[in-house]
């Protein structure tokens, strides 16, 4: 039997014909989808025990991206996110960071980790060079360090040290006010609770110099019971206590001794208190705790805040937090930055970027700016206020002076030795 | 001086020295203070009841189950914090603390029996590993069935309006009325076990059936069903705790790991198998938290293992362990 050929095309020369044909016509689309949209890549906390402040990060960056692309994209571009799970890992949001911008096409990184992560994050962004903004590390060091400086890293989070001397000034006046000279802490025995606790105490003791510690406490993070705490600062007896627990500690603290009903033998002064994940799940909140702001719509007291939060409550049916805030800051500056540069290119946002000054619901006097000298977030609302137990939770927020807090930091810059 | 730190791990029997930033690990006098005052004793004494009997409530249920299953039931925090859920949800809809208490019990109860029916039933004789496996596999699931009903952020239940009232003054002590009531609570369930297994025909089959099984089933008594309703019981038990301590404590999946790891360290101290083992294990334990909060600050979680190291060293059957035949 021999093999005989059929007249006519050959199934080799269909297919090669078929791929040339691909090629012709895909090539072109490819090269247009890319001149079209931007991707910009996240990577975020999207599972385990703060997945709700990634999806709460996640939310407000898709909230301002639909506005930025109705109103044409980034220079003409619409932005496509890519957003990925780092389990809250370091190595993995690390992993995660280059293989959006090397696998997926990334241009920009918002970098939507926790501390420990955006550190790792952050030593990505020096090695590819690609515009990288880091939306929830509040450590000061990040930003303040010169070592940590890069071009193409900017910082849209509030800042450790800013917060301290806010809440250590307001402390003090309250202190003052009413005597409080014996103080006692409590916070989680990691090195957020340590450093925040201490550099608190520090501008405490500044503005109030015959201030006292008599008593400090240390829990794990995530400890399930602190009636050993809560009754160690009965013994104790001081007229006042700093925390600075968060999230679900804070909310067992809070239950845990007013069954002791220690928040009326004491001024209770927990700096993570106003934020909406909080605020909302305590079912017996105790009225007059002092508190940072986190995110809470009523402060700064403006209609565009109002606004912000009850489009953000309209849309995913429940209140931002403050890593909400923070990543629709990183976005709105991105979409300023891209109009004054007229370009969707990293390098000439980032060049765009540095001492921008933009309009922003967030802004103490109605906007934020991002500050040249080490590319980190000013300006943005800070202040405390004490809670009440229902809407609005804190009717009244007294406002740090943002004078004395660039006065204070370029001083601790200079202890610390960054300038 | 420096401090130890022991690592937060199953039966960890090492010491670790790290430096502890100038802090001091010992306030000798703080604690030698609270010893002479009459309410720091009162309220350092009834904070460690509070820890200790919730404690016993859970470890209670994991040494009856091994005492008569003889499986270590790994997953048994998992049963905490269906119950703290339960309670929750029957309160959101209920507003009955009662309610409350009684689904996060029954509720937990029932889930144990099928858990145990379907699939623990499945490794009785296996491997070890085999056990731990299922049960490793099922503290995974049962976080994210409670992450998929109830939503990965943490939840709080709120103090019932009865109970929030002025804490009571007892010789100058401070003592929240709630707290009276969980101590109480605890307290019966351990005498009703106690009794119950020493002194009722059913107690009596449930020591036969941990004793000889083989024997028992020959005797014509279902043991499946003695080893469903044991586990049943256990499980009720850590859903009891769990739906009194979520008045008090936040509600997150996983919540039950911690609790989890100090319940062995409870039953290693009392000796698995032993009910009042546990009862006085869970107790020591609190006064440990309790009073070593003041004396040692920074070494009150190191005192748990290194107490638990120096039973297993003297007592490796626990302190109210029998000696295995």
């Amino acid at each position: 039997m021999t093999r005989t050929r059929k007249p006519g095309v050959s199934r080799r020369a269909t297919l090669a014909m078929m791929g040339a044909g691909a090629v012709t016509f895909a090539t072109p689309w490819v090269a247009r989808a890319q001149a079209k949209t931007i991707k910009i890549g996240m990577p975020t906390i999207l599972s385990g025990r703060v997945a709700q402040l990634g999806t709460s990060s996640r939310n407000a960056v898709m909230l301002e991206v639909e506005k930025v692309n109705a109103a044409g994209g980034l220079a003409g571009r619409q932005i496509e996110m890519v957003i990925r799970d780092s389990k809250g890992q370091p190595q993995e949001a690390a992993r995660v960071a280059r293989e959006l911008v090397n696998t997926d096409g990334c241009e920009l990184l918002i970098d939507a980790e926790a501390s420990s992560g955006a550190f790792a994050v952050h030593e990505v962004a020096r090695d590819l060079g690609v515009l990288c903004i880091h939306t929830n590390s509040e450590t000061s060091a990040l930003t303040a360090d010169p070592k940590q400086h890069i071009p193409n890293a900017f910082r849209t989070a509030r800042q450790g040290v800013h917060d301290s001397i806010v809440g250590g000034s307001y402390a003090a006046a309250i202190s003052k006010g009413k005597g409080l000279k014996k103080w006692a802490t409590c916070a989680p025995d990691y090195a957020y609770g340590r450093d925040t606790t201490g550099e608190f105490v520090t501008y405490l003791k500044r503005f109030a110099p015959d201030v006292e510690i008599i008593s400090e406490s240390w829990p794990k993070l995530f400890q399930p019971d602190y009636t050993e705490v809560v009754t160690k600062i009965l013994q104790a007896k001081p007229q006042a206590l700093y925390s600075c627990l968060w999230g679900g500690d804070l909310t067992s603290y809070i239950d845990q001794a007013n069954i002791y009903a220690l928040f009326n033998q004491m001024e209770v002064f927990a700096v993570n208190m106003a934020d909406y994940t909080a605020l909302t799940v305590v079912k017996n909140l105790p009225k007059g705790i002092h508190s940072g702001n986190r995110y809470i719509k009523t402060y700064p007291a403006t209609a565009e805040n109002a606004a912000w939060g009850d489009a953000y409550k309209a849309k995913y049916n429940e209140y931002p937090t403050n890593w909400s805030w923070e990543n629709a800051t990183a976005i709105m500056l991105l979409a300023e930055a891209s109009k004054k540069a007229n370009s969707a290119d990293g390098k000439k946002i980032a060049e765009a970027m540095r001492g921008l000054k933009i309009k922003s619901p967030f802004g103490a006097d109605g906007t934020v700016t991002m500050r040249a000298e080490d590319q980190t977030l000013v300006g943005y609302a800070i202040g405390w206020g004490t809670t009440i137990p229902q809407e609005p939770y804190v009717p009244q927020v007294q406002a740090g002076d943002w004078k004395t807090v660039f006065e204070l930091e370029a001083e601790w810059k200079k202890s610390k030795g960054y300038a | 001086m420096s401090c130890l730190h022991a690592h937060r791990m199953f039966f960890v029997r090492r010491l670790v020295p790290v430096r502890c930033n100038g802090n001091h690990p010992l306030d000798l006098d703080a604690l030698t203070g609270c010893l002479a005052s009459s309410a720091c004793l009162v309220t350092q004494t009834t904070s460690g009841f509070i820890i200790g009997m919730l404690l016993f409530l859970v470890a209670v249920g994991l040494t009856l189950i091994f005492g008569v299953l003889k499986v270590v039931n790994f997953s048994h925090g998992a049963f905490y914090m269906f119950g703290a859920y339960f309670a929750m949800t029957a309160y959101q809809y209920t507003g009955s603390f009662a309610l409350a208490m009684l689904c996060g019990a029954a509720g937990t109860a029932l889930l144990g029996l099928i858990f145990e029916r379907v699939f623990m039933s499945r490794v009785y004789g296996a491997d070890v590993l085999m056990q731990l496996l299922v049960c490793y596999a099922f503290v995974l699931i049962f976080d994210d069935v409670v992450r998929m009903i109830w939503g990965p952020e943490f939840k709080s239940m709120g103090m019932p309006a009865a109970f929030q009232v002025v804490p009571l003054f007892i010789a100058g002590g401070v003592v929240p009325p709630y707290y009276l009531l969980l101590i109480g609570v605890a307290l019966v369930a351990a005498v009703v076990l106690g009794l119950g297994l020493a002194r009722t025909k059913i107690g009596k089959v449930i020591r036969a059936a941990a004793h000889n099984p083989g024997m028992v089933s020959a005797l014509g008594i279902n043991t499946g069903l003695i080893y469903g309703g044991v586990f049943a019981l256990g499980g009720m038990l850590a859903g009891l705790a769990g739906a009194l301590a979520a008045p008090v404590r936040s509600l997150t999946p996983g919540m039950g790991f911690s609790v989890l790891i100090e319940s062995f360290i409870v039953t290693v101290i009392g000796g698995m198998g032993s009910i009042l083992g546990a009862l006085i294990g869970a107790i020591l334990i609190g006064m440990i938290r309790s009073f070593g909060s003041l004396g040692f600050p920074l070494f009150t979680e190191g005192l748990m293992y290194l107490f638990m190291v120096i039973v297993l060293v003297s007592r490796p059957t626990g302190l109210f362990g029998k000696e295995v035949a």
